[in-house]
C-alpha cells in the first residue's frame, strides 16, 4: 500500500465511522486481543470523541502466573498501539507513523482482567510526534502503567 | 530454565520465545517471526509491541539469574529506542545483560538483532524491582526507586 493510499484508508474510515475497525487489520492486535472504542468518552476538541484501547483479558497474556499478572510486554504493546491510532485519530499523518522509541513506567501489577488505555498528542511536529499513554484497569485514577511514545510521521 | 521460563509466564510461550543461551546475568532469548505478530500486513514486518515482549522478557531473565537465591521481581520501567526498521520474514534476538543489582532494583541492558548483534534493530535500558520471598507487588503506588548504594 503506498502511502497516499494509507491516507486515503484512514481518512474514509474517519468519514465513515469505520476507524475502529482498523485495529482488525493489525495481525498483531488481533493475536493480543486488542481493540479500538470511538465511543468511550466525552468528544475531544476537535470534535472526535475519546479514543479507548482495550486489551481483552486472555490467559496467554500473563506474564507472571503466581501472582497472576499480565505480562509487561502486553501492556507495552497495548500503550503503543493506543498511542498509534491516537496519533492517526487526531492528526492527518500522509503515511504510516514509525515508532522510534517508547519509555514505559510500570506502576501497578496488572491483574487478570480487561485493561484500557487512552493517549494525549503532546506535540505534533512536522517530522516528529510524542504522545504519552496511560493503562488502567477498575479505576482510571490508578494506572498500572504510564508510557511516552515518539513517532516519526514525516 | 527453558521449561520454567515458558511453563510460568504463558505470554513468552504464545510468543514461542526460545532461550539461546544463559548464564548468571547474561540471556539471549529468539522470537521466531510469526505471521501473528506482524503489525503491518503489507510489509511482514514485525510489530514493535512483540518486540518490546521479547525485550521485556530477556531483561527480566537476565535478571532471574543474576539473583540468588532467586527472588520475585517485576518491571518497573523500561526505555527502546528503535533503531532500523526489522527486516520482514525474519527472527529477532535479544540479549540482555544485568549490569547491577542492589536490594531492590536491578539495572539492565539489551540489544535486539536479526542475525547480526553490530546491526541492532532496537537498544533497550530496564530496571526491576526484586522483592523479597513471599512479598507481592503492592497494590499502591510504585515505591520510589532507591538510590543504587
Amino acid at each position: 500500500m503506498s502511502d497516499h493510499e494509507f491516507a486515503a484508508r484512514i481518512a474514509a474510515a474517519k468519514r465513515d465511522g469505520s476507524f475502529a475497525a482498523l485495529a482488525e487489520g493489525i495481525p498483531y492486535a488481533r493475536f493480543l486481543g486488542f481493540s479500538l472504542r470511538t465511543d468511550a468518552g466525552p468528544d475531544g476538541p476537535d470534535g472526535r470523541g475519546a479514543l479507548l484501547g482495550v486489551l481483552a483479558y486472555a490467559q496467554r497474556n500473563i506474564g507472571n502466573a503466581a501472582l497472576p499478572a499480565l505480562h509487561g510486554g502486553t501492556l507495552a504493546a497495548l500503550l503503543e498501539l493506543t498511542a498509534m491510532f491516537e496519533l492517526l485519530w487526531r492528526a492527518d499523518t500522509p503515511k504510516l507513523p514509525k515508532v522510534i522509541g517508547c519509555t514505559i513506567d510500570y506502576l501497578r501489577s496488572a491483574k487478570p482482567q480487561d485493561t484500557f488505555a487512552a493517549a494525549q498528542l503532546v506535540r505534533q511536529g512536522r517530522r516528529v510526534a510524542p504522545l504519552r499513554v496511560l493503562a488502567w484497569q477498575d479505576d482510571r485514577s490508578r494506572p498500572v502503567a504510564s508510557a511516552t511514545v515518539q513517532f516519526l510521521v514525516g | 530454565m527453558n521449561v520454567a521460563f515458558t511453563a510460568n509466564v504463558p505470554h513468552n510461550a504464545a510468543l514461542g520465545l526460545e532461550l539461546v543461551a544463559a548464564a548468571p546475568g547474561d540471556v539471549e532469548i529468539r522470537l521466531p517471526w510469526s505471521p501473528d505478530l506482524v503489525g503491518n500486513p503489507d510489509t511482514g514486518v514485525l510489530h514493535g509491541g512483540a518486540v518490546t515482549s521479547l525485550v521485556d522478557a530477556t531483561c527480566g531473565a537476565a535478571v532471574f539469574l543474576a539473583i540468588v537465591p532467586p527472588r520475585p521481581i517485576a518491571t518497573l520501567d523500561l526505555r527502546i529506542d528503535h533503531l532500523r526498521q526489522a527486516r520482514p520474514h525474519v527472527d529477532v534476538w535479544c540479549r540482555a545483560t544485568c549490569e547491577r543489582v542492589t536490594t531492590h532494583i536491578a539495572f539492565v541492558r539489551a540489544i535486539a538483532h536479526q542475525g547480526d548483534p553490530t546491526e541492532p534493530v532496537a537498544t533497550v535500558a530496564a530496571t526491576f524491582m526484586i522483592f523479597r520471598e513471599g512479598q507481592v507487588r503492592p497494590d499502591t503506588a510504585t515505591p520510589a526507586a532507591e538510590p543504587a548504594t
